[in-house]
């Protein structure tokens, strides 16, 4: 069979799984529609969440990326593993014992203003928005190369399969269709890594296989490194130019954005216990580091696979993948000096390649000469990786809507029934909206993604800490240091990003910090004018100070909703 | 559980907290990102150290510190008395 053949297979096979589940996982209750009823297991939850965690940029984009970056490619790596530490450490337990469905509940009782559930509210929109946005384009791209359809019908079957399972099934249905889409593109991931690692060294672990030998006795760390010095580049394993001062903040941004992003943090009000959460964010961890510690072997394997498979080759001789890829303009090639061989070298007047980082991944399988069914079951990864995303993403967004805009907000008596029907209509908009969002995607989109985290790391994550560990903490002080942080991560972003408009140049950048990594900065902001202001007003009501307390300790968790 | 108690059970938590976020950070941002290039210097098989923390090693110690702390916290809710039943 061939690679078209096989992939209409695979990702066939893989839609009727999820729509299996979805029938199955039909959600009855408001709380089985926002937290899968409570009941899911930490060891279901960790899967869920990892699959809910990692989006196609992940999957798809992120080993191009290290494989371009080198060293300095560890920013994702370490920052989007990280924050998960935090999270288990200062934020799930406490939240799982406050036992309500949504971050903008959390905000809205503990500051007990209304104003303060608003932000939040308005935050954990335009955060997961724009994240989805992304996602549904990243479906969209994926359909259109392999089965080849048009794009927009791509995306329109995107919506279709996400539409079906998250209305149908709420939390409960995207739970376990996480769960079982975890499985498909933790598979489809490694699997080919295995392959190319043996192929290369010999060693059927990937995350050693990268620190050894290839077949001549020389480390594969070190060719690379010399292929990479041959050719201009830096040496691969130096941090060598690379800004340090950088590497850092945007390391911090991208952990404090992890901790504080709304869609990852929900996923812990859905397991029954305490320590229930705390368990689950290890194993989400786990989970997610099998992957994030695939992927930079992945880069690795590929920079060498490619140079050596180009650099200074004759075009004529080419392989086919090459041909195919040239064809969507993704690698461009241009003979400067007419010697028929490909010049891959640093030298911009005189390199003659041009090749996109995003098809790394994809491109890998092909490039290591691996069966055609490998190559399907990689892109039917990249679905699930892309779908899963999307789906958690979105019940934050119909969530805040249904609950903490109409519930708390707007209709107070809606029954439970009312609310479900609510909860179900807005998800039904939010997927439809992100799906025109993903047909005409605004330029911005890839720009918007560091907006996403640089803003979680401002808004929440600071408002929640502070709600657990400084019991003094009020509303004025909370709000206005959402409103603080939030404001300075804004305009920083927009004025040094000339894709959003702004006039800004990196030369004006504050100590030379990037816009991606600006959101520390806010963050550290947002603590510091909350703990001023909170000192100077008022303490909180008693009845919140005895809240603090009784979320410090697990005894005593409700299951979530249960006090409604 | 008593006020005393609580403020206790509280203390050992932050006291845990501190020692499993100093060695988060130290990991991460010190042996991945300030150290790297002296670390560099020194080999682990085929991978320099510094850029071995920081595509493999940060990411193992924090799946090891969660669990760690999971431990941790589930003795000493049980000392205290305030875990789930």
């Amino acid at each position: 069979m061939d690679i078209q053949t096989w992939t209409y297979v695979i990702v066939g096979l893989t839609f009727v799984l999820y729509i299996g589940i979805a029938v199955w996982a039909r959600a009855g209750s408001t709380k089985e529609f926002y937290v899968a009823g409570g009941g899911v297991s930490p060891l279901a939850n960790g899967l869920a969440t990892a699959a809910d965690w990692m989006s196609a940029a992940s999957y798809l984009s992120m080993a191009g990326l290290i494989s371009f970056m080198g060293f300095g490619g560890a920013q994702y790596l370490m920052g989007w593993t990280g924050g998960y530490v935090l999270l288990a450490l200062l934020l799930a337990p406490y939240l799982r014992k406050f036992g309500k469905f949504t971050v903008p509940d959390f905000i809205g009782e503990r500051y007990y203003s209304r104003v303060a559930r608003l932000v939040a509210l308005l935050c954990a929109i335009l955060v997961s928005f724009t994240y989805v946005v992304g996602q549904m384009k990243g479906v969209g791209v994926a359909f259109a190369r392999f089965l080849e359809v048009p794009f927009s019908t791509g995306i329109i079957i995107g919506i279709a399969i996400v539409f079906f399972y998250a209305v149908l099934g709420g939390m409960k249905g995207i739970t376990y269709t996480q769960v079982a889409q975890y499985c498909v593109l933790i598979f489809a991931f490694t699997v080919p890594a295995i392959f190319i690692s043996l192929q290369m060294v010999s060693n059927p672990i990937p995350q050693l296989g990268f620190g050894g030998t290839l077949s001549d006795g020389t480390y594969l760390l070190d060719k690379l490194n010399m292929l990479s010095v041959d050719l201009g580049f830096e040496e691969y394993t130096s941090s060598g130019m690379n800004d340090r001062v950088n590497m850092f903040f945007v390391t911090a941004a991208l952990m404090f954005g992890t901790a504080g992003l709304p869609h990852v943090i929900v996923r812990f009000f859905t397991v029954p216990k305490v320590r229930d959460a705390r368990k689950s964010a290890g194993y989400a961890l786990l989970f997610i580091a099998i992957l994030y510690t695939t992927a930079p072997a992945v880069a690795s394997f590929a920079r060498t696979n490619l140079i050596q498979t180009v650099s200074n080759k004759p075009y004529s001789e080419m392989p086919n993948w090459f041909n195919q890829w040239e064809d969507s303009e993704l690698i461009k090639f241009e003979d400067k000096n007419m010697d028929g061989l490909i010049q891959y070298v640093a030298d911009k007047d005189r390199n003659e390649l041009i090749i996109d980082r995003d098809i790394m991944v994809l491109a890998n399988p092909e490039i290591a000469n691996l069966p055609a069914w490998v190559i399907a079951l990689v892109i039917a990864g990249g679905l699930a990786a892309a779908l899963s995303t999307a789906a958690g993403l979105l019940l934050v967004i119909a969530t805040s809507v249904s609950h903490d805009l109409l519930k708390k907000n707007l209709m107070p008596n809606i029954s439970d029934k009312g609310e479900l029907l609510a909860a179900r209509i807005s998800i039904a908009v939010a997927v439809i909206g992100a799906g025109i969002c993903g047909l005409n995607p605004p330029g911005f989109v890839a720009q918007v993604v560091a907006l996403a985290f640089g803003l979680a790391a401002a808004s929440f994550f600071p408002a929640i800490i502070l709600g657990i560990f400084d019991k003094r903490m009020n509303k004025q002080g909370a709000v206005t240091g959402m409103i603080v942080g939030v404001f300075f991560t804004l305009i920083y972003i927009w004025y040094f990003k000339p894709q959003l408009g702004g006039p800004g140049t990196p030369e004006g950048y504050w100590f030379g910090i990037k816009p991606e990594g600006i959101g520390v900065v806010g963050m550290l902001i947002n603590l510091m004018v909350a703990i001023v202001v909170s000192r100077l007003t008022a303490a909180p009501p008693q009845d919140v100070q005895d809240l603090v307390e009784d979320i410090r300790i697990p005894r005593g968790a409700a299951s979530p909703g249960a006090l409604h | 559980m008593s006020k005393k108690n609580l403020k206790e059970y509280w203390k050992r938590n932050l006291k845990y907290l501190l020692i499993l976020l100093f060695i988060w950070f130290f990991v991460s941002f010190g042996c991945g990102i300030l150290l790297a290039d002296y670390l560099n210097n020194i080999k682990l098989g085929g991978f320099p150290l510094g850029f071995w923390f920081a595509q493999q090693g940060a990411i193992y110690v924090f799946v090891i510190l969660i669990f760690v702390y999971v431990r941790l916290m589930n003795k000493l809710d049980a000392e205290f008395d305030v875990d789930e039943k």
